[in-house]
């Protein structure tokens, strides 16, 4: 699992919450560091990735939360 | 709700075009018998569907013997691809990631393996087709509008051209090619299966004993008629209905795209004449659909909470643009320049309202 400085539960929510919660959090990360979003609606693995190449951050990735639910992975660049 | 003072969802169904009405109203009187029989009203029976492909075929630039009526343009997909699979023995087919999700269903249920082909941010195919013993590509992208690089490449090619039959020239190199009659402004229930005079192509399904071997069930004679009767009017219209359309689309995506966070997607140029599609960031689909159609604008979305499936568009996934927010809008044939002034005034209103309740 990668290091993230911040996690978003976004758990049950369906679009476009989850990438709204992430445009409201990313500035709680310092530049450089990456906050992760845990989603299970099926529109955050497409949104995320789009939203960082609309906003210019980097996406990192997906991996896994503890309880298996999917997690997407954003690092701030500025 | 009332309905929607400016229908503007015609890729969903164009609204009958009045060629249709007449020929379906002509030919609902005289096309009741079954064409296969000797009397008089099955010999007229016979007379009308062999006009109706006789018409479509003359609208789209073919032999009369390639066009077949089936019950919709989902059923010419399934038959003139898996038709393709079957006569050709395929293993292996590939196919762009935009397909209509008929052609996906296809492949879904077929044994072979399938390859889907990415695509770039406009939706258009990347590079040439990989090997396969079948190719699949869409003539233009029915949620999109992009057109696609159809072209003949020697293996035997399926083309999706569901979406602009009637509206742009059917393009050459397909093996077997299917439309829709009501994307076009003819009933629902007719599609038309093309296949290639001398391409290999058998029956997927279970046969039948009607006078085109290629379907089954018996003939919407008057249907298929209208169809036609609609098919020859689009296309005897249409430099100057798409020429109007085009510049109307233009802007739209000019409105569309000055919103702030607003993705306008799909090729600019090489597109469908009547269609537009944008993604809204942070708004949802459902919501902005009926907000407009609260306003008297009917149009859709391929967001996922727009979808049965709760999935979202696999063409917009494909593209790597956003899912959330989208809103396709595609103009009917009498959609005035006042309708497209009103939905450009309307909807940067529509987009700040929702984004106002996330307090963004």
């Amino acid at each position: 699992m990668n290091t993230a400085t911040l996690e978003l539960d976004c758990r049950g929510q369906v679009c476009p919450m989850p990438v709204i919660e992430l445009g409201r959090r990313i500035i709680d990360v310092e530049v450089g560091e990456v906050l992760a979003v845990v989603a299970d609606d099926p529109a955050a693995r497409h949104d995320v990735p789009a939203w960082c190449r609309m906003r210019e951050h980097e996406y990192v990735g997906e991996d896994t939360a503890d309880d298996g639910a999917p997690r997407f992975l954003v690092r701030r660049l500025a | 709700m009332t309905n929607p003072a400016a229908y503007l969802d015609s890729a969903s169904s164009e609204p009958l075009h009045p060629a249709a009405r007449e020929a379906l109203l002509a030919a609902l009187d005289q096309g009741y018998a079954d064409p296969r029989r000797l009397h008089r009203p099955g010999r007229n029976a016979r007379l009308i569907l062999d006009n109706a492909r006789a018409a479509t075929a003359e609208a789209l630039g073919v032999r009369a013997d390639e066009v077949s009526f089936t019950s919709s343009g989902t059923d010419a997909v399934h038959r003139g691809l898996l038709g393709l699979l079957r006569a050709y023995d395929a293993r292996r087919v590939a196919h762009s990631a935009v397909e209509h999700s008929a052609v996906l269903h296809a492949l879904e249920w077929w044994p072979g393996q399938a390859e889907s082909v990415p695509v770039d941010q406009s939706g258009r195919i990347v590079g040439p087709m990989p090997d396969a013993d079948v190719l699949v590509l869409q003539s233009a992208n029915h949620e999109v509008g992009t057109v696609q690089p159809v072209a003949s490449v020697g293996t035997p090619l399926f083309v999706d051209a569901c979406a602009s039959m009637g509206r742009l020239p059917l393009p050459d190199g397909w093996a077997a090619a299917a439309g829709s009659a009501h994307k076009w402004g003819g009933p629902a229930g007719v599609g038309v299966l093309l296949v290639r005079k001398g391409t290999r192509w058998l029956n997927p399904f279970p046969g039948d004993d009607r006078t085109d071997e290629r379907t089954t069930g018996f003939e919407n004679i008057p249907a298929a008629l209208a169809a036609a009767a609609a098919l020859q009017a689009v296309v005897a219209e249409r430099d100057e209905v798409n020429a109007r359309q085009f510049a109307m689309v233009d802007r739209i995506r000019a409105a569309a795209g000055a919103i702030p966070d607003t993705q306008v997607v799909g090729d600019p140029v090489d597109r469908l004449p009547h269609l537009v599609t944008f993604s809204c960031l942070y708004v949802n689909g459902e919501q902005i659909v009926e907000a407009l159609d609260r306003r008297g604008f009917g149009v859709a979305s391929g967001s996922a909470c727009t979808a049965s499936t709760l999935e979202p568009s696999h063409v917009l996934a494909a593209m790597r643009v956003l899912t959330h927010g989208n809103v396709r809008v595609s103009l009917a044939r009498d959609t005035t320049d006042a309708e497209v002034d009103a939905f450009c005034a309307v909807l940067p209103e529509v987009v700040t309202e929702i984004r106002a309740e996330h307090d963004l």
